[in-house]
């Protein structure tokens, strides 16, 4: 672990730092802090809960990257429903068969030390490029409420409605982005209402682009239609124009100007080089056979393309799901095959196009499952939901790979070493990206939101992840 | 966007804009949309508007009766007019009393009643969750209220008198809910939103006292949970016993199973609270009283706000409708009423203010006075692109139809419904097929394309919360998604109207018309007549771009795809698209 801060002190942290610990600093500014210091572990415990001194209010942060960004683009693989941990990521062969279900051995990887479940042969050669989080943990079983907490690190049940980390980064990212495709894209179908924009307002929506990667043709929708040809395309659109009578009549419209410019923009997806992106059939059907050809595998290929066009934020929702609540064996054996083969493939991939430096690939869901196996009716050897620990796979843009992070305890039912919170994972993806944590983020009506929540927030730390944050 | 992007597209833009008028022939565009004469200013609005108008050197226009139709409809009924009523206005002969006859007739409809309770439902803030927390069963109350005073034409003073001071259920008595969409219920978090609903300002813009005073007359209100799931009792509260745990309505023993209610609220708790001792609230306008211990507060606050000479109360609702309906308050935006921000026209406002007062709010006598006049039949062509012009309201601006009425307007051409549905599983939430949006009582019952198309998300209530601006998602929607695509494909509706057995133009002239609300003109026959095969009953593979502008082309049988191409471009034009 290299020591801090690696970012430049915002006004508000120098204010902080030039009066003493405990007296001065308020919980919000004490949480800050922590996250950009080595002390981050310390300051965000109980040490400062008693501090009453009025909060130095900060100066309007500045949502400028504090730091040069490593991380150019981000690729979230939102394994919703809840993996298991115990059958994937974090094995306890040791634990009996109460636990460990049908799935008895772990696999060594080409790291040291580090082993996977055996489901997951690709992956095992690909651990040098990934960390592993053990010791995730919020606590919470519910599956709307933990992925709010995963999406936004914000409590759920606050009055404000936060926008979740794809449309953060939509927000900061928006203004310096040139490209064709929307900032923030979902492969293939929304996820919840957690997932959204939140306040942000609608243009800070994701594009959902619906339809199969795996199909003949990727029908992405509004960009790739079904049963309408070039040809058409093209008429149509002539036709449009030529009848716009109110539009010839209302030239000099700066409404109609402001829409036309918005209807050129999406023709340059429907008809121009911006669905290309889409066009899976562009890439060699070897490089697809090697994804998998499954939904998943070509989630996998088309978000790589789309990072290669610049998309800030592209999350995968793992098609299917992982609520595994009975029958849960049978679908891991049917999932995990594919889930190895799409990931493991797509770090490759990324490292072979050269983008693997720039681009933070993270991977969890919004909680794990129970370790202990539900032999019960109505489960009948299911897992259920569990948020008290579980593990989350973070590589790429600047993550080192080769490490694990933390660890639960030999039944992988408590952390045992060091937790990791919500606010720690997507505080250490907004600090490699280069967006400030601490930013204000607009709200109608003017109320006090930022990126994440502070300490006085109720918000739990360990700390940045600053052990594998090269 | 960077530097070359932007040139291409400005040239682009520029390409586009000398094609479309080379392409618009013969007859000037305008034609269809204003009448050459200018009007001579008859009622005291057109007077008042035209006294800041001339100086500016500025003749408006009126827009024509298919313009008319279409707009009125829109605007004061939130619906699309069928081809049939579009046809019926367009050739009534009665030209000096159409207009107003049909403005009576709008005032009475039923969709009148939903549309202007879904803009009240905006600024009110009715919504199940997220972020107000109403629950399902407290907005359907809230809306069914709100709709039947609309309705019945509630007068504006006993409307806010009873948002103001109601007591009782949130399920059962609709406008208490007025208490519990607000975010921060703290007295200064209630005043900020009475101030932004009734006075139409913002207290952000206030000195910090005269918040403070006005935020007295909101300290004595309780909220407390009966027996049933998610009820509230608000009402007036001036011993804080809703303050003490355990004290539910009357009618249930305990609210937690297992915990004893206090048999009687602990003396100490319930006598020190708020009123035990004279308490002093000042009024907005800086006028001090000292509150009686018999009397809520919130009724010596209402009636001070709707006595006839309040400066905000009746300036605020003429502004706000005369926005609504001429698209920009003469105070602008309408809730930022405040010193620094005047009127573009006091004269103007004064006047709307007074016939308010004088008609005992009346608002329907407001609504008449402002559609039956010229200003708000001006045509939409701006002649005068400057922003003074805009102030002062020389030409009806161009706005996008709001999400919900968009959407209706789509289903209701092509017979289509969307799905509308809360992410609350209530059986309150039962959304009947074919409900239109506007008709939607609760903000958290939505659809992706209400949600893309900038509903109000109802979390302050501002107006600015509704957001109609272009984004390219929208038109991916439009243009190319298989939404619309199948709404047109399937559509019985335009099956009817594109039978083939009517000639061509019959169906061009019904597809305007139930599109459009308007006859088609020559020149827009001539390019429909054009577009799709050339060769008579022999199917051609598809129609290229350049083909269609040879004039005078044969007339070729246009397949249904041919057909269907001119309803998806009627529908994607900024006639379809745009209030105007």
């Amino acid at each position: 672990m290299s020591p801090q801060p690696r970012i430049h002190p915002h006004p508000a942290y120098s204010i902080g730092l030039n009066l003493s610990l405990g007296h001065s600093i308020n919980r919000r500014d004490a949480l800050r802090l922590g996250l950009f210091s080595t002390a981050g572990m310390l300051c965000s415990s109980n040490l400062l809960a008693e501090s009453t001194a009025p909060p130095p209010e900060p100066a309007p942060a500045i949502p400028t990257p504090p730091r040069a960004a490593k991380a150019k683009s981000v690729i979230q693989i939102f394994l919703w429903g809840g993996m298991s941990h115990i059958d994937t990521w974090d094995p306890k062969p040791d634990a009996g068969y109460d636990y460990m279900g049908d799935f008895r051995t772990a696999i060594p990887t080409n790291v040291d030390g580090i082993q996977l479940g055996e489901l997951f042969p690709n992956l095992a050669k690909q651990a040098d490029k990934y960390a592993l989080i053990r010791s995730m943990t919020h606590r919470n079983n519910g599956h709307e409420t933990a992925a709010y907490l995963m999406q936004t690190a914000h409590a759920p049940g606050e009055r404000l409605a936060y926008p979740s980390v794809g449309a953060v980064f939509a927000h900061f990212k928006s203004p310096g982005y040139k490209g064709l495709i929307p900032p923030y894209v979902v492969l293939t179908q929304p996820q919840g209402r957690f997932c959204e924009e939140g306040f942000l307002g609608p243009k800070m929506k994701p594009f959902a682009t619906g339809s199969d990667p795996n199909a003949t043709r990727f029908e992405v929708e509004g960009i790739v239609s079904r049963g309408i040809s070039d040809t058409r395309q093209v008429a149509r659109r002539e036709l449009l124009r030529k009848m716009d009578t109110l539009g010839a009549a209302m030239a000099a419209s700066p409404q109609l100007a402001a829409a036309e410019e918005a209807k050129q923009q999406a023709y340059e997806l429907i008809l121009g080089q911006g669905r290309d992106v889409f066009d899976l059939t562009k890439e060699k059907p070897d490089l697809r056979d090697r994804y998998g050809r499954h939904t998943f595998g070509q989630d996998c290929l088309a978000a790589r393309r789309l990072v290669e066009a610049g998309v800030p934020y592209i999350v995968i929702n793992y098609p299917g799901g992982w609520d595994t609540h009975s029958n849960h064996f049978p679908t891991m054996r049917r999932q995990c095959p594919q889930l190895d083969q799409g990931l493991a493939m797509l770090l490759q991939d990324l490292q072979d196009h050269g983008l693997l430096d720039t681009t933070i690939v993270w991977c969890c869901g919004e909680f794990g499952r129970g370790p202990k196996v539900d032999w019960q009716p109505p489960w009948n050897g299911g897992r259920n939901h569990y948020g008290n620990v579980f593990t989350a796979l973070v590589a790429g843009g600047g993550f080192q790979g080769g490490h694990v992070v933390g660890s639960s305890d030999k039944r992988a039912e408590e952390v045992q070493d060091r937790p990791v919170y919500p606010v720690d994972l997507l505080g250490s993806i907004y600090a490699l990206s280069g967006i400030d944590p601490n930013a204000r983020l607009p709200h109608p009506m003017g109320s006090e939101a930022h990126v994440l929540p502070a300490a006085a927030e109720g918000a739990k730390s360990g700390g940045l992840l600053t052990e594998i944050m090269g | 966007m960077n530097i070359a992007c932007l040139i291409s597209l400005l040239a682009a833009m520029a390409a586009f804009n000398a094609a479309a008028q080379t392409d618009a022939t013969a007859e000037p565009a305008s034609s269809v949309f204003e009448n050459p004469l200018p009007p001579a200013p008859v009622v005291p609005i057109d007077r008042l508007v035209a006294a800041n108008l001339v100086p500016l050197g500025i003749q408006p226009l009126l827009c024509t009766d298919a313009v008319f139709v279409r707009r009125v409809y829109l605007d004061v009924i939130g619906t699309l007019p069928s081809a049939q009523e579009a046809r019926n206005f367009i050739l009534d002969a009665d030209a000096a009393n159409k207009r107003r006859v049909l403005i009576d007739r709008l005032l009475e409809r039923d969709e009148f009643a939903d549309l202007w309770a879904l803009r009240w439902g905006d600024v009110l803030r009715i919504k199940a969750e997220f972020p107000v927390n109403l629950w399902p069963n407290a907005a359907q109350a809230y809306h069914r209220w709100l709709r039947s005073a609309i309705a019945a034409n509630m007068p504006y003073d006993q409307f806010t008198r009873e948002l103001l001071t109601s007591s009782g259920s949130n399920f059962r008595v609709g406008p208490v809910n007025f208490y519990r969409a607000i975010q921060n219920r703290k007295p200064d978090g209630l005043a900020t939103a009475v101030a932004l609903t009734f006075m139409g300002t913002r207290t952000e813009t206030w000195p910090a006292e005269r918040l403070a005073g006005m935020a007295v007359f909101f300290s004595q209100l309780g909220y407390k949970p009966t027996s049933e799931w998610k009820e509230e009792h608000v009402f007036w509260d001036p011993l804080g016993t809703s303050t003490t745990p355990g004290n539910t309505v009357p009618g249930r023993a305990e609210i937690t199973p297992g915990t004893p209610p206090p048999r009687s609220p602990a003396p100490e708790a319930a006598r020190e609270p708020v009123a035990s001792h004279p308490q002093f609230a000042t009024f907005p306008d800086g006028q001090k009283i000292e509150l009686a211990p018999d009397r809520d507060p919130r009724q010596v606050f209402a009636e001070w706000l709707t006595r006839p000479n309040n400066p905000w109360f009746a300036r605020n609702l003429a502004n706000r409708l005369w926005a609504w309906l001429v698209g920009r308050g003469v105070i602008h935006e309408p809730d930022d009423i405040r010193p620094d921000n005047p009127p573009s026209n006091p004269a103007l406002l004064a006047y709307l203010e007074q016939e308010l007062v004088a008609s005992h709010y009346d608002l329907k006598h407001l609504y008449r006075l402002i559609l039956n006049s010229q200003t708000y039949q001006f045509s939409s062509v701006p002649h005068f692109p400057s922003p003074a012009a805009a102030a002062n309201f020389a030409s009806y601006p161009l706005r996008r139809l709001d999400a919900e009425v968009l959407i209706d307007a789509i289903n209701k051409i092509t017979g289509a419904s969307d799905l509308y549905t809360s992410a609350i599983p209530e059986p309150f939430t039962y959304i009947p097929e074919n409900q239109p949006a506007i008709a939607l009582p609760d903000g958290s019952i939505t659809s992706p394309f209400l949600a893309l198309f900038g509903r109000s998300a109802r979390a302050t209530g501002m107006l600015n919360e509704r957001d109609n601006k272009p984004v390219p998602a929208q038109w991916l929607h439009l243009l190319n998604s298989s939404s619309i695509q199948r709404k047109l494909e399937q559509s019985a509706k335009l099956k009817t109207i594109l039978d083939p057995s009517h000639p061509p133009a019959t169906i061009i002239e019904e597809l305007y018309l139930t599109i459009l609300s308007r006859f088609p003109s020559p020149a827009e026959v001539q390019t429909i007549e054009a577009y799709g095969p050339q060769k008579p009953s022999k199917p051609a593979p598809a129609a290229k771009p350049g083909q269609a502008a040879k004039p005078p082309a044969p007339v070729g049988v246009k397949r249904r795809e041919d057909w269907q191409d001119i309803a998806w471009a009627l529908l994607n034009s900024s006639e379809f698209l745009y209030l105007h």
